[in-house]
């Protein structure tokens, strides 16, 4: 299916956006508008290459229960348009969205190891190099620590570099740029620098990649003051978030997973994105609140298909704001249900179900008639073998018992 | 006015202004900008470049500007040591002393557009780069009136309108930032460099090595200073580097070694390094200087150094002790005008400490300011929030 993309990207006419600096080394992505120095706001409908498409099957509104198989997926999203878009793979989706805001501000550029010529480890800057230049797509050596801390010295003085952890697990050794110098410099200059600064990687567990690379550092970096986090679950959400996270003064660390590169869905032409401390209504309910982020919502999604054949309406919330947790929707939401379920990826030890277990504690208490479960993945680091690495992470059935406990 | 002794001297206008200060009763001392070649103390030592010449060209009031702004430091950090003892400045307070004519023989060479960025051994660096003894004291006794609002602190002084940044607490952290700026400047085409001070105790750190190795292979126009002031805290250089030789560890990177006492061998350094890293890419210089105090306040300084060592550096080469015999030598000034620009500047210490105590400390609100900066659709709010959707720009 991503060849059909690529073919239609290509055979799709250039010329179909005024481009006065149109440069014949540019790629296939063709330029939405001509590539100028941003000069205040302005907000331009972008139309994209595959507009004169196959099959124009427009957003379903109110889809209840999607797939939770991991290779496709439609999501439901209240907010987005009902004009047709144009379909593409989550990847694809965070490519769109980084080379967009590349175009847009000249002072977006990327950094990382084989982000440029080799086109990104998971192709998420794939052509980028060729369309920007070696200065603007930068490819730097092995040297998280430095690399992390140069990107937040450019910051420093207004660029807005994007910095890709090839694995999120590999931004641990860069740990003490991003904690004391990306999240308190803000502070400690008495608010004088800025560090518009994006970080983002894919982390979390995958099939089989061993213990080092299935790392979930969602847990180390949220105490880290003055950072915000974000987490990506489906091509819509990747890009918008994509999107805020360049525009937004603050430093944002994007998590994006190893295993939803892949997944598909229609997302709209123009222009969008997504608030950055906003949480996701998947499926409204009444019976039981499911809190969940990242890959774990299709796990989540697929144990709502068995629940609602069980008899049970559950309301899933994706969370996607890591930090600050997005209290107003969690909480709109407790108050509806009175029950709540955490299933997340990170480690039951001080990861982000931890914390918002405390949250919701502290503020909804009164709300709650049961207790707060919280499924997280086993304390243990990641296997090889299969079959152990399947039962370190929550699966759906774990979640169904769940549920059938709380609402017991 | 008696006029202090002269000792021959090789410019030709040293001797007009023997005549004409013979004639006139006081000549303007400070505005004169007629050219004085002075030789350094000693050579440079370069590895892989050639080293800059041992005559530097400097003027009257250049050299009254040196010992105006040396004396100055050294009397700011005299007084922030008394201030610590009397327990107004507390925690951390990383002195200067000793150190002054690197950061005002780097001024000379560079403009307002040049990025600075060091260690927590910054308050002579921020007064050099432009701040006023009133926001250096007022952060170092955190009231509202410090250049980071009394919530940085010592080691965290910064001043964005002329380019330093900083006031870096974690050894080393800062040389990774400093090569970011210098790819900064050079995405914007600037023309600028950024210089990066380090100590010899930094000079071990891995990243520093990392970031030299992206700013080689990048080209960019990041000088990285070593502030060799022989002492990791309490470890001497030669038992925490295997080779002490600084400016050669950049391996590819060409390093030049400068005498960090003599303040227009730092300014000749500099000049050279500015128009070396605009062209060839990173530069390292080792500047070799001395600290009296120890460490920090609460390290006395003399249990790994002996105070003869101390005292042998302050006789034989204080910047400001060098400054002053060149100027008298050359018949600039006299003693007591130099005396009188010592009290003055006292005195415009004690004005801003006097000042700074007065200045209010931060309000309680101000604690959860500058954690984030507003911007596209970020506030932070609690569970009543009311709802906001994002606007585009």
């Amino acid at each position: 299916m991503a060849a059909i993309f690529h073919g239609v990207g290509a055979a799709a006419s250039l010329s179909l956006s005024p481009s006065n600096s149109f440069d014949s080394n540019k790629s296939v992505f063709s330029p939405r508008r001509s590539f100028s120095a941003r000069k205040g706001a302005s907000f331009a409908v972008v139309r994209s290459e595959g507009t004169v498409n196959l099959n124009l099957k427009g957003r379903r509104a109110q889809q209840l229960i999607s797939n939770a198989v991991a290779t496709t997926a439609d999501s439901i999203d209240a907010s987005s348009s009902s004009k047709p878009g144009h379909e593409l793979l989550l990847f694809e989706a965070l490519q769109e969205g980084l080379e967009e805001e590349m175009e847009r501000d000249p002072r977006v550029c990327v950094m990382g190891e084989d982000v440029g010529h080799y086109g990104g480890s998971y192709k998420v800057t794939k052509e980028l190099a060729k369309k920007f230049g070696d200065l603007r797509v930068l490819d730097t050596p092995i040297a998280e620590n430095s690399f992390t801390g140069m990107g937040i010295g450019a910051a420093m003085t207004g660029l807005r570099p994007v910095v890709e952890g090839m694995n999120m697990g590999f931004l641990l050794l860069a740990f003490n740029q991003i904690s004391n110098n990306c999240g308190m410099l803000h502070y400690t200059s008495g608010g004088q620098f800025t560090i518009p600064i994006v970080i983002r990687g894919p982390g979390g567990v995958g099939r089989q990649l061993g213990a080092e690379h299935s790392q979930r550092l969602e847990s180390y970096f949220q105490s880290i003051p003055g950072i915000q986090m974000v987490a990506c679950s489906t091509p819509y959400n990747a890009k918008g978030l994509m999107k805020a996270a360049i525009r937004s003064e603050n430093p944002v660390i994007l998590f994006e997973h190893v295993l939803l590169y892949n997944l598909k869905e229609r997302i709209p032409d123009e222009d969008y994105i997504c608030n950055l401390e906003e949480a996701e209504m998947v499926r409204p309910g009444e019976h039981v609140t499911i809190l969940t982020y990242s890959r774990m919502r299709y796990h989540v999604m697929q144990a709502a298909k068995t629940l609602v054949n069980k008899g049970y309406d559950p309301e899933v919330i994706d969370i996607r704001s890591l930090k600050p947790f997005d209290l107003y929707t969690i909480g709109n939401s407790v108050k509806k249900t009175h029950r709540v379920l955490i299933v997340e990826e990170c480690m039951r030890t001080g990861g982000i179900g931890a914390s918002l277990t405390a949250a919701i504690t502290e503020n909804f208490n009164d709300y709650l008639d049961a207790p707060i479960v919280c499924l997280s993945s086993q304390d243990v680091p990641t296997p090889y073998a299969g079959t152990l690495e399947e039962v370190t992470v929550v699966q759906p059935a774990q979640i169904v018992t769940a549920v059938e406990q709380l609402c017991k | 006015m008696a006029l202090s002794y002269l000792r021959s001297s090789s410019s030709s206008s040293a001797n007009l202004k023997l005549l004409s200060s013979a004639v006139s009763i006081r000549r303007p001392i400070s505005t004169d900008t007629t050219p004085i070649t002075v030789e350094t103390s000693v050579p440079f030592t370069a590895h892989q470049c050639e080293a800059p010449s041992r005559s530097v060209e400097t003027s009257s009031s250049e050299l009254l500007n040196f010992f105006r702004n040396m004396a100055l430091m050294r009397r700011m950090e005299i007084a922030a040591d008394s201030l610590y003892k009397a327990k107004l400045i507390r925690g951390f307070c990383h002195l200067y002393d000793g150190q002054e004519a690197v950061a005002s023989g780097m001024e000379a060479a560079i403009t307002k557009k040049d990025c600075i960025i060091t260690a927590y051994r910054d308050h002579c660096i921020f007064m050099g780069r432009g701040g006023t003894l009133l926001e250096v004291f007022a952060e170092l006794m955190g009231r509202r009136a410090g250049c980071s609002k009394g919530k940085g602190g010592s080691m965290h002084c910064y001043k964005k309108d002329s380019n330093f940044y900083g006031g870096h607490g974690i050894v080393g952290a800062q040389v990774p930032l400093g090569c970011g700026l210098a790819f900064a400047q050079k995405y914007s085409k600037d023309e600028t460099v950024t210089f990066a001070l380090y100590g010899d105790g930094a000079a071990n750190q891995g990243q520093l090595f990392e970031a030299l190795n992206i700013s080689a292979l990048w080209d960019l126009p990041a000088i990285l200073v070593c502030e060799n002031n022989h002492y990791g805290m309490g470890t001497a250089e030669w038992r925490a580097s295997k080779s002490p030789a600084y400016y050669k560890r950049g391996d590819y990177a060409p390093g030049l070694k400068v005498d960090g006492m003599d303040v227009l061998a730092v300014k000749q350094a500099c000049k050279f390094a500015k128009e070396h890293a605009l062209k060839n890419g990173p530069i390292i210089l080792e500047m070799d200087t001395y600290r009296y105090h120890g460490h920090s306040m609460s390290d006395p300084g003399s249990t790994y150094r002996t105070r003869d060592e101390i005292s042998g550096v302050r006789q034989e080469r204080d910047p400001i002790e060098r400054v002053r015999k060149l100027i008298l030598s050359h018949d600039l000034a006299t003693e007591k005008e130099l005396k009188d620009i010592e009290k003055e500047m006292r005195k415009e210490v004690d004005d801003a400490i006097a000042q700074a105590k007065e200045s209010p400390m931060p309000e309680p609100s101000e604690l959860f300011t500058n954690v984030y900066a507003k911007g596209l659709g970020v506030e932070s709010f609690g569970a009543d929030r009311k709802e906001v959707r994002a606007t585009l720009p």
